[in-house]
């Protein structure tokens, strides 16, 4: 393995913390922090200014997806990552800057799932984030506007580029309590909150030639020091959009010993949050595809009994796959049963 | 019959025309027979040796081994007749100078395949060379490689012996000496000797005689061997 | 009977071991020359490829600043925020014990990735790597001597080229002091819809990736030099094998024909040689790649200096035998016994069973022999001519020598046939008339031995030839071209325009270097603004030039070329010259300069400023006397503070250059004398066994009553007339060796062509050597023959052989 390979793999490694070899090349960074501020349950977010980045936390992203639908009625799905990596808390001058920057964005159609990866340092203006007005970038990629409520998209890679308009028809929601998200039972924390009520229209550009597309696009913006705890080897993730108006967002964290840590916020139509008690989304996997020499479920049973949901989430391309220097699935899903609709999947830790 | 001559005919070019050694030789060699080929020098009596030993082609007339025609042999038939049914003694000994008396005396029967270390040691034994089994042929007198040669050439168990000129490097003495031990040794192993000499007394020590003149059988003597 | 046939067939070399050791010496000493110059050589192009990989870099487009200046981080930043995938590379030079290192630094967030065979997970922390104590990543036998308190800690890690040091660019630029950017490497894949390089960072231009390919193409002369001396002397050895084995199948012709009479067929018996040839030069060829590995590991420091000083490139100093190299070694060892006793082979084959079976003088060369040979020399002459005309390229240049020696080889015999019938002819009394007869009677079996002493000598004086020549006209044309005592570098135009008045103050003259690299006739080529001065007046090297030439150059009338380029383009004075922004000028003169891959032109000093205001400035000669320039050198450095990597003296640079140049030739001096061993030997080995043979030769003399003693001064001294006639034999052909190496060889190696120096004091000094080679060869033999019991002599008579 070469040295730049090795050290982008390690980057990405801090980051999602998701894969077996996190437990010992990392072990013990969950509860020792080594000098990186923690998520603390008395922080209150404040905007414009937790739009932009958080340099004394280790990790941190900026995650657009988006569900689109082009002129013949074609489902298509985007995403856009930018992710903040500190190999030390804070920041110095140019190139000795300890804050890593990679970003990942796809287009995913039916047939075929279209990826790209970037790096950057930090320090240099290659790649960072301003709260306000908002700008968030790395190389061409950028993600920029007046206010994070309103906001041009673009990314490229060597086979495919979009350009989306962003519009926020409804408030920011903040999952946990207060944006204060418990990931374990040990305490593993984040600061997270959306924005799931962006309504979206643009251009991809496939292979095949541009596509005029709309939908709808969600935002996820998470900040921590202490990913995962060192019993969990990965999670499932899901932000669904529903034909009555509302949402949910919901992700499961895989753990070695018995059921996942299952947590979920339902947004009501007029964007109401309500983060829901640990334990009361369930999901059941249905069916597996192979992917990349591994099994990936692509198919599952969500149910919210207070809500009254039960229903069939299905990737729209089962191959999405993102191969990059951390590898993950992520892709558009459909949803079926109770309730209809749309929505993004992500999947990590699988081996 | 051993062997069967019949109308051979070998032709050499010359250094202005061609020389006609043999012009049409036919004899007859039974099994066990000796017969001694003489004649003056460049009567064609080494050729038709050669010819018989399938070391040179004729230009015309049969050579019946057993009744299979050498002529007609190819080089790989040839040199297993060579290898199997006949010893030849050369004038000048022709042993392997780097091997010694022992693997000289063996060197045909195992190329032949029918090495007997016993029935060597016999031979080496009655050739008187016991005391030089293990030297080369240069620390070897004429005498004693000759009688080298002779062993090379009986220790394949051979049905016919062809000499050429065998006691022609040796003193009187010594080549009567070889003589004796040559025609024991064919005798007792009831093969067929065509020997070559220039020499009628040799020649007298033999049942037959064929004298050759001018490419042609000049005279056929025949002599009961008890007289 | 295969088993009996081989076992009295073997038996031989048991009797012979004097010529058995011959065989596989000769073998042996053919495959070390040529495996352990294959050994240099791939060692170097691994090196190479290690370069290549671990620069990662390399085989990908460039973009530069204009006038070569350092490229701006907001530059760099610009184009990726554009969506040019590029990425930073900063270079420059560590110092370490025993040499320099070249300290890469590259982003390693955004480098392609380098393919290293060690492997970094665990070992390195990315925050060490990236962060303010940095690290270098560099090969074990790098690494270690690389460790020092000043620089970051080593990371020894397998694959990176030797002569390298990686280091993230932050790191790097912290090492080398310097906060810049020397070039960016445009990535494999870009994205869509990136805009033109003009409209984010018109002052870049983008550079194909032919760096590491003019490396390559450079040392590519270099090893084939080198293959061309390992082949040469691979052919001196088969001529050993071929006397060899056509000895020992001559001496046991007489075998082989009672093995065919007792009944072994010619196909068995020549199987059975092949089995037998097949074993010794396995066992030769092993032998021989052992002494290889030896040559090799001995000659390899010389020859990673040479490449190093010459070319700039890499190897490492420690050899890695490779698996490959054991089977082509192997397999050529084999393939050379087969072609050098082909010939006996066949002969065999074709052995009648019945023959004269006395033994006769060994291989007497008919008439007809002779005429072959003399029409296979015309045919291959012919050959050499013809590439000499119609070839082109270093491979029919290499061809075309090879044909020439050959040629020159096979006419030998004619020559000494000759010469010594010329002898024979003037020779009075019985004993010089025996003397000369009895040595054109020997002339044969000497004659293959003879042969390679004359290619060894030939190459020796070709060679010797070359190397005094470059030498000589090196140093005169350094002489030349370094005509200022000192050069002096400002570090930005601010020093320069406050140095040029200080130095002018205290100089005889100053005289700003400019230049500026462009395209000329399709390819890069350096512009160099020249001051009209009797500094270039006086001493320019100039080759070809119109009258007033340095006039019509200072007016701005006519253009100086290199050579390089005029052979290129073919350009004469008087020629019209295309120059960059459509600059029609004309050649006025062209100039040598050795050393130089790429095209250079001289222009006017004027011209430059005007036509390329982007020159780059801040170099200058200064003249000076030459006693006072040591004084002006550390009044540079104390009162100008001027720091004293800014200054280099005449001097040095001279040393340096004669230095690289010698340390080239060292490893071509080796080759040659061990060439000369080789044929040495081979003397020694032909005339040994033909004492021998010619025992019965020499009995009748010694009979009539010569001394043993006489004999074998008669012996030696044929030994030393027949070294002798090879000599003057080898002189025209060293000779027209030498031309073809300076002006075919050179020429297409290099660009340049030198002019022939002669050096009769050198052939006096080779010639005694050849004879001492002969003599000592002669004398073994000799000596054998005067110690010889007279009963061996006596024997001959009483065999009545």
């Amino acid at each position: 393995m070469s040295v730049d390979h090795t050290i982008r793999a390690a980057v990405a490694l801090a980051l999602f913390a998701a894969n077996a070899a996190f437990g010992q090349g990392y072990a013990g960074l969950a509860s020792d922090a080594e000098g990186f501020a923690l998520p603390h349950p008395d922080y209150r977010l404040e905007f414009p200014a937790d739009h932009g980045p958080h340099p004394d936390f280790r990790i941190e992203w900026w995650y657009v997806t988006a569900n689109l639908e082009g002129p013949d009625g074609t489902n298509y799905g985007i995403q856009w990552t930018l992710f903040r990596t500190a190999l030390r808390p804070g920041e110095a001058e140019a190139w000795a800057s300890p804050q890593i920057w990679f970003g990942h964005a796809a287009v995913t159609t039916p047939e075929t799932h279209l990826f790209s990866e970037r790096f950057a340092r930090g320090g240099i203006g290659q790649a960072g984030v301003e709260a306000a007005p908002f700008d968030a970038w790395i190389d061409e990629w950028r993600m920029w506007g007046p206010t994070i409520s309103d906001v041009t998209l673009t990314a490229a890679g060597d086979d495919f580029a979009y350009r989306l308009e962003l519009q926020a028809e409804g408030p920011l929601v903040l999952h946990g309590d207060d944006g204060y998200s418990v990931k374990s039972d040990e305490g593993q924390a984040s600061h997270y909150y959306s924005q799931p009520s962006y309504l979206a229209r643009g251009t991809l550009t496939l292979p095949e030639g541009e596509v005029q597309v709309e939908g709808r696009a969600w935002l996820d913006r998470e900040w921590s020091s202490q990913p995962l705890s060192d019993r969990q080897t990965g999670w499932d993730w899901f932000s669904l959009h529903f034909e009555n108006g509302a949402a949910m967002m919901g992700y499961f964290m895989r753990q070695t010993d018995g059921a996942p840590y299952a947590v979920a916020t339902w947004i009501a139509p007029d964007g109401t949050g309500t983060p829901l008690p640990e334990g009361v989304l369930e999901a059941e996997p249905l069916e597996t595809a192979t992917v990349e020499d591994r099994e990936i479920p692509v198919a599952w049973r969500l149910r919210l009994p207070p809500r009254d949901l039960d229903v069939e989430v299905r990737a729209l391309n089962p191959q999405s796959w993102m191969g990059t220097t951390f590898s993950y699935w992520e892709g558009p899903v459909t949803v079926m049963g109770s309730h209809e609709g749309r929505g993004y999947l992500e999947m990590t830790g699988y081996e | 019959m051993l062997l069967q001559v019949r109308d051979l005919i070998k032709t050499f070019p010359g250094d202005e025309r061609p020389v006609d050694v043999l012009r049409g030789v036919s004899f007859d060699l039974e099994a066990g027979v000796t017969l001694a080929l003489t004649g003056e020098s460049g009567s064609g009596k080494s050729t038709l040796l050669h010819l018989v030993a399938g070391l040179d082609e004729a230009d015309g007339g049969q050579i019946l081994f057993d009744g299979a025609d050498v002529a007609a042999m190819n080089d790989r038939k040839r040199a297993k007749l060579r290898r199997r049914d006949v010893g030849v003694v050369f004038q000048q000994f022709n042993l392997v100078p780097s091997l010694d008396v022992a693997a000289n005396v063996a060197l045909q029967a195992r190329l032949a395949g029918r090495h007997s270390p016993e029935a060597d040691a016999r031979l080496i034994e009655r050739l008187g060379l016991v005391d030089h089994r293990a030297k080369y042929p240069e620390q070897l007198s004429g005498g004693q490689q000759q009688r080298v040669a002779i062993g090379r050439a009986l220790a394949g168990r051979p049905r016919l012996v062809l000499a050429d000129e065998p006691t022609g490097n040796l003193d009187e003495e010594t080549g009567a000496r070889v003589l004796d031990l040559m025609l024991e040794l064919v005798t007792d192993a009831s093969a067929a000797l065509l020997m070559v000499t220039h020499s009628k007394r040799l020649a007298a020590r033999l049942e037959r005689r064929l004298h050759l003149a001018h490419g042609r059988v000049a005279t056929r003597i025949e002599r009961r061997a008890a007289e | 009977m295969k088993a009996a046939g081989l076992t009295a067939i073997l038996s031989h070399w048991r009797r012979h071991p004097v010529q058995l050791a011959t065989l596989i010496l000769g073998l042996s000493l053919a495959t070390a020359l040529w495996s352990g110059v294959q050994a240099i050589n791939a060692e170097a192009r691994a090196s190479y490829d290690a370069a290549a990989r671990a620069i990662g870099g390399d085989g990908l487009p460039s973009l530069h600043q204009a006038r070569g200046a350092a490229i701006p981080l907001d530059t760099y930043v610009a184009l990726r925020r554009a969506g040019w995938l590029v990425t930073p590379v900063v270079e420059g030079t560590l110092r370490m014990t025993g040499g320099e290192v070249r300290l890469l630094g590259v982003d390693l967030l955004t480098a392609p990735p380098p393919a290293l065979e060690g492997d970094l997970a665990g070992d390195v922390e990315p925050i060490d790597a990236l962060g303010e104590s940095g690290r270098l990543f560099a090969a074990p036998e790098i690494a270690a001597r690389l460790a020092s308190p000043d620089l970051p800690p080593v990371v020894a890690v397998e694959g990176v080229a030797p002569g390298l040091a990686l280091a993230d660019i932050g790191v790097a630029q912290r090492v080398l002091g310097e906060a810049r950017i020397d070039r960016l490497l445009v990535l494999p894949d870009q994205p869509l819809g990136r805009p033109p390089l003009s409209e984010i960072a018109p002052d870049l231009e983008e550079r194909a990736p032919d760096r590491q390919g003019g490396v390559a193409r450079l040392t590519d002369s270099f090893h084939l030099n080198l293959t061309a001396f390992g082949l040469l002397s691979f052919v001196v050895g088969l001529f050993i094998v071929n006397g060899a084995v056509g000895l020992a199948f001559e001496q046991r012709r007489p075998t082989f024909r009672t093995l065919r009479a007792l009944g072994l067929t010619a196909r068995s018996l020549v199987t059975l040689l092949a089995v037998e040839l097949l074993i010794l030069s396995l066992a030769a060829g092993a032998i021989g790649m052992g002494l290889g590995g030896l040559i090799a590991a001995a000659l390899l420091p010389d020859v990673a200096a040479t490449l190093r000083g010459l070319y700039g490139a890499t190897i490492e100093g420690s050899l890695t035998l490779r698996p490959a190299w054991w089977a082509a070694g192997i397999a050529i060892a084999v393939l050379g016994t087969a072609v050098a006793a082909s010939g006996a082979l066949w002969k065999v084959a074709r052995l009648p069973a019945l023959a004269p079976a006395q033994p006769r003088a060994w291989a007497l060369a008919s008439a007809r022999t002779r005429r072959l040979q003399g029409a296979a020399a015309a045919l291959l002459a012919l050959a050499a001519v013809v590439l000499a005309v119609a070839g082109s390229g270093l491979v029919a240049g290499f061809l075309m020598l090879g044909a020439l020696l050959l040629a020159a080889a096979l006419l030998l015999p004619l020559w000494l046939a000759a010469c010594l019938a010329g002898g024979q002819r003037l020779a009075r009394g019985a004993l010089a008339e025996w003397f000369w007869a009895d040595t054109r009677q020997q002339l044969p079996g000497l004659s293959l031995a003879l042969m390679s002493l004359l290619l060894a000598l030939a190459a020796n004086i070709g060679v010797g030839t070359m190397v005094d020549s470059f030498r000589l006209t090196f140093t005169g044309w350094l002489d030349q071209r370094l005509a200022s005592e000192l050069y002096v570098t400002a570090r930005d135009d601010d020093e320069a325009a406050r140095l040029v008045p200080w130095l002018e103050a205290r100089a005889d003259a100053v005289l700003p270097i400019a230049r500026t690299d462009q395209r000329v006739a399709g390819a890069p080529a350096e512009i160099y603004g020249v001051a009209d001065h009797p500094t270039y007046r006086d001493n320019w090297p100039l080759l070809a030039a119109e009258p007033e030439v340095w006039d019509a150059v200072a007016a701005g009338n006519a253009v100086l070329v290199n050579e390089q380029l005029a052979r290129r383009e073919g350009l004469r004075p008087g020629d019209p010259l295309d120059l960059p922004d459509g600059w029609r000028t004309r050649v006025g003169g062209i100039y040598s300069d050795y050393g130089n891959p790429a095209a250079q032109v001289l222009i006017g000093l004027d011209e430059l400023y005007d036509r390329f205001p982007d020159y780059r400035r801040g170099d200058y000669g200064v003249r000076i006397a030459p006693e006072r320039a040591e004084a002006l050198r550390t009044a540079l450095v104390d009162d100008f503070s001027l720091s004293p990597d800014q200054i280099v003296d005449q001097a040095a640079l001279k040393r340096l250059s004669l230095d690289i140049f010698e340390r080239t030739f060292a490893v071509t001096a080796a080759l040659n004398v061990l060439t000369l061993t080789v044929a040495g030997f081979a003397i020694l080995t032909s005339l040994l066994t033909l004492a021998t043979l010619r025992l019965p030769q020499l009995a009748p003399v010694w009979a009539l009553g010569l001394t043993r003693r006489h004999l074998a001064a008669l012996e030696l001294t044929r030994a030393l007339v027949l070294a002798a006639l090879t000599f003057s034999a080898a002189v025209p052909v060293g000779l027209m060796l030498a031309w073809v190496l300076l002006s075919v060889i050179n020429v297409e190696a290099f660009g340049w062509s030198l002019p022939m120096h002669v050096f009769p004091a050198d052939w006096a000094r080779l010639a005694l050597l050849s004879l001492l080679a002969a003599g000592v060869a002669g004398l073994w033999p000799a000596r054998r023959l005067a110690t010889r019991p007279p009963a061996d002599l006596v024997k001959v008579f009483a065999h009545e052989r």
